[in-house]
């Protein structure tokens, strides 16, 4: 991925490079039970997050597990109102629709943890395109890869987590074959 | 439980392993992991969608619920005064179900910031194969840069640290 932002680029893409976009505040706040749902299907007993006496001592009360960031900004899959599929990182589908690309998976992950978060908190955050490579071509298929930043916040304003995602974006061979 | 400081910053040293980690993957895994951590891709659940959209060979492990596992190997090891300060994950090669997971890591750095923080860095490899199959024909399948802050003292606490204080 060494041709980041190739020339090729449409408007639509180079446009947003380096653009906060996409602002959101969470519909619902923070809570205990999605720690346990992840503690409990990665079978994590770290008493910091099941044992009051320990997270008194240590965070002055309950925190969530560090990794549990991206998941206070996902939406519900179905909420009133709400039509077609809701997505968390919306400006990695927009990149798939722009290239045509109806496939895609995540190749690396990067986040930096700041401020714990807490039940009770409301999430928000936001979006920035850093790159999308040339054209290439993996075992998967042909398609190109971007790279996405999301910095999320609390309702303090104190930032309590960045994440970096590179995704491939693919399109698989055969059906560059048939097309 | 205790809050007790399981591994201080002395007491870790360039080149030391972590106790492995094994875990057979099931398709429950996959699923409860996916779902934990509110992710609804098909691709997490939906084995036709695998393997006649994606082209894989199974449902598979998704990045929020890989980096849920890496966090559990490595505070298991250092306890819960540890505090995850920095991960970076490159997924060569997907997790599915009939995989063992096979976790293991060797500590690269030890130091202390400009802000008295300690701080140990830690590869981690993750390895899959068939559970019935030689562990040496295992791949690796993610690995994973870890930035750990751990205390250097039995009263240090590296949660208490905030702002300036902490430079993940």
């Amino acid at each position: 991925m060494t041709d980041n932002n190739p020339t090729d680029l449409p408007v639509a893409v180079t446009s947003v490079i380096g653009v906060s976009q996409y602002l959101q505040i969470a519909t619902f706040d923070v809570e205990n039970s999605y720690a346990y749902n992840t503690l409990a299907a990665t079978e994590n007993a770290n008493p910091l997050f099941w044992d009051d006496a320990v997270a008194q001592e240590l965070t002055s009360g309950r925190i969530l597990p560090p990794t549990t960031l991206s998941l206070w900004m996902r939406p519900h899959y179905w909420e009133p109102g709400a039509e077609g599929e809701q997505v968390a990182l919306q400006v990695h589908f927009d990149l798939k629709k722009i290239f045509e690309l109806p496939e895609a998976v995540m190749t690396d992950n990067t986040i930096i943890f700041y401020e714990p978060v807490r039940a009770g908190d409301r999430i928000s955050n936001s979006q920035v395109l850093k790159s999308v490579s040339g054209p290439k071509t993996t075992k998967l298929g042909s398609g190109r890869f971007w790279v996405i930043d999301v910095e999320f916040k609390n309702q303090h304003g104190a930032l309590v987590g960045i994440e970096s995602y590179t995704g491939f974006g693919y399109r698989r061979d055969q059906e560059v074959a048939a097309s | 439980m205790t809050a007790e400081a399981r591994i201080l910053l002395d007491q870790v040293a360039v080149g030391q392993s972590l106790p492995e980690l094994a875990i057979d993957v099931t398709p429950t895994t996959v699923v409860l992991g996916a779902l934990a951590s509110r992710d609804w891709r098909p691709m997490h659940h939906d084995y036709k969608f695998a393997t006649e959209r994606n082209g894989v060979a199974d449902i598979f492990l998704n990045t929020p619920n890989q980096a849920a596992w890496f966090e559990r190997y490595v505070t298991d090891w250092a306890g819960p005064r540890a505090r995850l300060g920095r991960m970076k994950f490159r997924m060569k090669t997907s997790v599915f179900p009939g995989h063992r997971m096979v976790f293991t890591a060797i500590v690269t750095a030890v130091s202390t910031d400009s802000a008295g923080c300690g701080w140990v860095s830690i590869d981690v490899a993750l390895s899959v194969g068939a559970a019935e199959a030689d562990p040496s024909s295992y791949v690796v399948a993610s690995t994973c840069e870890v930035r750990l802050a751990l205390p250097d003292s039995s009263t240090d606490n590296p949660w208490s640290r905030s702002g300036e204080q902490w430079v993940p």
